[in-house]
């Protein structure tokens, strides 16, 4: 019993006499329910105005969220009043735990919705259910299983870029000169907008006729440098852009881990007369798994967003070559106005993203555990 | 002493490789931002031609900036080019600077309350709840795109400031939280007991004592916040169109539009880079320190 309670207790832990009125804990209750039936009559006052059954009411639905947020407001301070110091220690995670579930779970939930109505813009109707029929669209959809394959290249591509992150963050941890003006020059891609990146290298250095990089690639002796005109070379050029703008990111993690190496066992090992390969494959690769694993699944989640540099660059094309899951629904919204087959589009894609990425954490995790 | 010889050149070699090596990198990272400078002073004849180094090359002229209005002879008069360009400035500054704040604010709070109590909120327990937290950066934004648009309509949030500082602080709340829970992490807990025997309340022993200790963490992770912020595209082109349009979407709307010319996209471009340069050089400390902050396990 007492274990139990060791491990419930607070890492913080303090034993404060807080004696709580019963007057503090009433008013706790009132305020909270006060402000939720003021949000309440809002609601109702708002949503028949726009039903047109009464004729008196706000411009918009903003009043409703000013009465959310006081209501939100009315319940954290209630746990003060309510459970006193304890209330206190809530007060840490409950502005973030509201945040996120009033911006993220209330419109996941609408989105929901949306992805089973054949809602289109361009159509008169409005919105109507339709229960699978997107779905099974999205089944016979040749395009949006393209832009899935696309995806799985542009995943595959991560690896290249680790092994040159991982070469440049060994290099950058030797004994070199002026190593504070190599961090900032690797680091700065990083720092550059996509849209920047887009027109700089997408658009201008790489155009055909008179791109720097055409350029040297005419000199080379390649007659017509066209960077977008067939499918695999379109997609690679974009793996390019997108990896010449993160690899700083994967440098600077790698380079974290390797300057934390335990400097005793390097020694050893050069003392026993181990040669640089043997010592970078059974002593740095392996104390730098963790690391390397935490830089790979982190570059991957950013990689699951690549849109920006696409829909400038390409828009997808030449012939949806290049298109990543995300350009192409934007696609579906802009050019065909597609909203509820959209929708449903890209809440596959969060399923599909959330079971690869519990798979690969839990695959990470137990990689990790063997290791040790 | 041959074997030392063989050893010495050997060194060389390998001395001329790892600077060769770290050399035609630093001309990759650098090259594209020398050459979106000295595009953005050329003119058609240079463009066209491809040349490349100022003054030996080609004579660089003003042309490029003169359409930002930001070039010497068009600073002090009157320039609609510049008015749309300091007013998406100042938009982009003010939304990620606000942005960044906020996320701070929300996110180091609960990233205390992480590590220093144990929370029940139903079945979640502490791990439950960090994993809510950063299962938010798996999140694709386009998910949230339509749904929030329908919404941000209704509350007349779209187009606002208010309404992007909402979505940006969303998106860096996650990371903000996974920086900021290994410093508190670092910071050891007698400090805090000590304060608390003392009688003071759990809220000041954090703002007196904790956080002048993660300072320089909290800094880092304000500074990867803003770069974040400063360039997202994807949502500012969703929900802004023109009062609170950041500069990314401008800079997007001008690549994509025949009229505008080399050297006023490549001043565009060069305008859009040139702060996070900056901080680039003068900050660097802080922005590797953020990042490997979640690499490495302290």
């Amino acid at each position: 019993m007492s274990e139990i309670k060791s491990i419930e207790r607070d890492p913080l832990y303090v034993v404060s006499p807080s004696i709580i009125s019963q007057k503090s804990k009433r008013s706790g209750v009132i305020l909270v329910r006060s402000t939720f039936i003021l949000m309440i009559t809002i609601a109702l006052i708002q949503g028949l105005y726009s039903f047109e059954k009464i004729d008196f009411g706000f411009s918009n639905w903003r009043p409703l969220l000013y009465a959310y947020i006081l209501w939100a407001i009315a319940i954290g301070y209630s746990r003060v009043l309510i459970y006193g110091e304890k209330g206190k220690r809530i007060l840490f995670v409950f502005p973030a735990v509201m945040f996120i579930i009033s911006i993220v779970v209330f419109p996941l939930l609408f989105g929901l919705y949306i992805s089973f109505t054949d809602w289109n813009l361009s159509s008169l109707d409005g919105k109507k259910f339709n229960g699978l029929d997107n779905f099974y669209q999205m089944l016979s959809d040749p395009y949006y299983w393209n832009a899935m394959k696309n995806m799985v290249y542009y995943i595959l591509a991560v690896l290249v870029e680790f092994a040159i992150a991982f070469l440049l963050a060994i290099l950058l941890n030797s004994q070199i000169r002026g190593r504070k003006f190599f961090r900032v020059s690797f680091l700065i891609p990083l720092m550059l907008s996509p849209v920047a990146v887009s027109w700089m290298i997408g658009k201008s250095m790489l155009e055909q006729r008179f791109g720097p990089v055409a350029g040297l690639a005419r000199t080379l002796g390649w007659e017509t440098p066209t960077f977008y005109s067939t499918p695999e070379l379109a997609r690679l050029t974009m793996m390019c852009m997108d990896a010449w703008t993160f690899i700083p990111l994967m440098i600077i993690m790698l380079l974290a881990g390797l300057q934390a190496l335990p400097k005793e066992v390097l020694e050893a090992a050069k003392v026993d007369g181990a040669n640089k390969w043997m010592m970078f494959k059974s002593i740095i690769f392996p104390i730098m798994l963790p690391v390397s694993l935490t830089t790979l699944v982190i570059r991957i989640i950013f990689k699951l967003k690549l849109a920006d540099i696409i829909m400038i660059v390409t828009a997808g094309g030449p012939g949806g070559a290049t298109d990543s899951v995300t350009s192409f629904i934007v696609r579906e919204y802009r050019d065909r106005s597609n909203v509820g087959y959209g929708t449903l589009l890209s809440f596959v894609y969060l399923i599909i993203i959330v079971i690869f990425m519990t798979i690969l954490i839990r695959f990470v995790n137990r990689w990790l555990q063997r290791e040790s | 002493m041959v074997t030392k010889r063989i050893m010495m050149k050997n060194n060389i070699i390998e001395k001329v490789l790892i600077y060769g090596i770290l050399l035609f990198w630093t001309f990759i990272c650098l090259f594209p931002i020398y050459w979106t400078a000295t595009t953005s002073f050329k003119t058609a004849a240079s463009v066209t031609q491809g040349l490349l180094i100022p003054w030996v090359d080609f004579e660089p002229s003003w042309k490029g900036w003169k359409h930002l209005g930001l070039s010497p002879d068009s600073i002090f008069t009157e320039s609609t080019g510049r008015e749309e360009f300091l007013a998406r400035f100042t938009n982009t500054a003010i939304i990620s600077s606000c942005a960044s704040a906020l996320a701070i604010i929300l996110g180091s709070l609960a990233a205390y309350g992480l590590s220093r109590f144990n929370y029940k909120f139903g079945f979640m327990r502490n791990p439950d709840i960090s994993f809510f937290f950063l299962s938010q950066l798996i999140l694709p934004p386009v998910v949230l795109a339509l749904p929030l648009l329908v919404l941000y309509k209704e509350l007349s949030l779209l187009d606002t400031h208010i309404g992007m500082i909402l979505l940006y602080t969303l998106t860096v709340l996650p990371i903000v939280i996974w920086i900021m829970r290994d410093q508190f992490n670092a910071v050891p807990i007698e400090l805090e007991e000590a304060a608390l025997v003392d009688g003071a309340s759990v809220w000041v022993s954090f703002y007196k004592i904790v956080l002048p200790i993660v300072l320089p963490g909290i800094a880092s992770a304000f500074i990867l916040c803003l770069i974040l912020c400063w360039n997202e595209y994807f949502l500012a082109a969703l929900i802004t169109s023109t009062d609170a349009k950041t500069m990314p979407v401008m800079v997007a709307s001008q690549i994509s539009s025949q009229s505008i010319r080399w050297w006023t996209m490549a001043a565009v471009s060069a305008a859009l880079c040139l702060p996070l340069i900056i901080i680039a050089i003068f900050l660097e400390r802080y922005i590797v320190k953020g990042m490997a902050a979640g690499a490495v396990k302290q």
